[in-house]
């Protein structure tokens, strides 16, 4: 991307986080829009695109603007789960090297915990998940991972030991979070010890559920000198989708970061050993593995030993999820855009807490997943 | 209480349950099975599907039992759901009945059945057979 207009994240935020029944899923997002462009030294009326998921209205950009009273000329209402928010960065980007915008805005709210009647993340079922899925009384997304996780376990030898490592470090990672939703320290045996949901996921391999809004402003790089904080380059980015329904996942321990992962590293000329901080959306412990993987930072079944060890722990030799995660700091439904506000911080040396900041950040990956493992979508974001 | 209305092309499915029957679709161009029902195979795209009656054996490709079930469901948990690999090529999800344990690489066998109330419609689930 060294030759064309080059983008990059100018400034993020996130509303309200944990329980919020004083917001509203348009409140939460116009919060949170209003903080990351007064970061950023922009205003509302600079935005001329508005990117933005969710099943709170026919067409959420549309809902939104009228809301922030903006008038976009480039609206992007894509839903493709969780992921969304690393996709909507990738569109952004093509958008701003094409010439199409400048300024782009991307937002996401939920009041799942506060209102959950009312917040519109549960889409009715497509019509195949109705008919076949549905009358088995099949508990999605939870089944789905679970499903993903017995074909892992027997095929790898991994155990629920090895996967609640995850969980485990996660949680040390929200202890450094003042906004974590749960930051008291837990050990294997906790995770072992909590309910069993649906085999082999239990309660501690699940993420919250909360509410939360979040917004990422991305500027064309004829902008950056306008704005008052460290732009943070899009560097590369990739989507991919393997099925929709967990029955039709081609192979449950691949997902489709198999694919976005390395379209991305090659569009941003990197590879793995250069990455200084990961943050991947763990919806569940096992998400965290199979993406682990996928993108290719060990081989298929040896996840497990990965993340053993402290490794991705505060302190460990691969800094992963620094906020805490779905799994510890907050999950208000769709939660890809905190992946992409907590990489944009780590990358501009935010935090004073030397264990809460990776040194010297200077690269880092992004990746969402979205559905039942069904999309991915990575982006690569760079300091310099 | 269970109920299913049939998509348009997946009412032979519906019709073959109602009769006691695992049918699928078989593409006349590629000649692979499909499930779920569709108007364009997803393998070759040709637009020629016919209908056969599967043999319903399979071989458990993954499982999960479900200790919190949802709705109406709640009541009945644990259940074991799994997805099948059917011997004709196609995957499918359903509910493990009977009292065999479910395991990876299990063989089972379609059972057409009503589970929870009368009202309920039958629908296709699998038994695991003894090795
Ligand atoms: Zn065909």
């Amino acid at each position: 991307m060294s030759t064309s207009r080059r983008a990059a994240i100018v400034g993020v935020a996130e509303s309200d986080t944990g329980a919020t029944p004083h917001l509203s899923v348009m409140s939460q997002q116009a919060k949170a829009a209003k903080a990351a462009l007064d970061e950023a030294g922009l205003r509302m009326s600079d935005v001329d695109a508005l990117l933005t998921a969710g099943s709170w209205a026919w067409g959420p950009s549309v809902s939104l603007a009228e809301y922030l009273g903006i008038r976009p000329d480039y609206l992007d209402s894509t839903n493709i789960g969780g992921s969304s928010f690393e996709a909507h960065v990738g569109h952004a980007a093509a958008a701003i090297e094409a010439g199409l915008i400048d300024v782009a805005l991307i937002t996401y709210g939920s009041t799942q915990r506060s209102d959950p009647f009312n917040n519109g993340l549960v889409e009715a079922a497509d019509v195949m998940s109705r008919q076949f899925e549905e009358p088995y009384g099949v508990p999605l997304p939870i089944a789905a991972y679970a499903l993903a996780a017995n074909r892992y376990f027997h095929q790898y030898g991994v155990t629920s030991a090895q996967m609640a490592e995850v969980a485990v470090s996660a949680r040390q990672w929200a202890g450094l979070n003042p906004n974590a939703y749960n930051r008291e320290p837990i050990t294997v045996d906790d995770v072992l010890a909590s309910p069993m949901i649906c085999e082999p996921l239990r309660k501690l391999d699940c993420c919250l559920v909360t509410d939360g809004g979040g917004a990422v402003v991305i500027a064309a790089e004829d902008r950056w000198t306008d704005v008052a904080t460290h732009p943070i380059t899009v560097l590369g980015h990739g989507e991919a989708i393997t099925h929709s329904s967990i029955a039709n996942m081609p192979d449950f321990t691949v997902t489709g970061a198999a694919q976005s992962g390395p379209k991305a590293m090659m569009m941003a000329g990197v590879q793995h050993a250069d990455f200084d901080v990961v943050e991947v959306y763990d919806s569940f412990t096992i998400t965290v593995l199979l993406t682990l993987e996928s993108l290719g930072f060990c081989k298929p079944g040896e996840a497990g030993d990965f993340v053993a060890r402290g490794r991705i722990a505060p302190g460990g030799e691969f800094p992963l999820n620094t906020n805490g995660g779905g799994l510890s700091y907050t999950h208000p439904g769709m939660y890809g855009i905190f992946l992409l506000i907590e990489a944009t911080r780590q990358l501009r040396h935010d935090f004073a807490d030397p264990l809460r900041q990776v040194a010297g950040a200077e690269l880092a990956l992004v990746h969402g997943t979205g559905g039942m493992l069904s999309s991915a979508s990575t982006v690569i974001l760079g300091r310099s | 209480m269970v109920n299913v209305v049939p998509y348009p092309e997946a009412r032979p499915f519906w019709e073959g349950v109602a009769q006691g029957e695992l049918r699928l679709q078989r593409c006349q161009d590629c000649g692979r099975a499909v499930f779920y029902p569709r108007a364009l195979c997803p393998y070759c795209h040709g637009d020629r599907l016919g209908w056969f009656v599967a043999s319903g054996s399979g071989t458990v490709y993954s499982y999960t039992t479900v200790h919190r079930g949802f709705g109406e469901f709640a009541g009945q948990a644990p259940y074991s759901l799994a997805v099948i690999d059917l011997d004709e090529g196609p995957r499918m999800l359903s509910r493990i009945v009977g009292d065999v344990t479910v395991s990876i690489d299990a063989r089972v066998q379609v059972e057409i059945a009503r589970f929870g109330d009368h009202n309920s419609m039958a629908l296709p689930y699998f038994r695991v057979l003894r090795a």
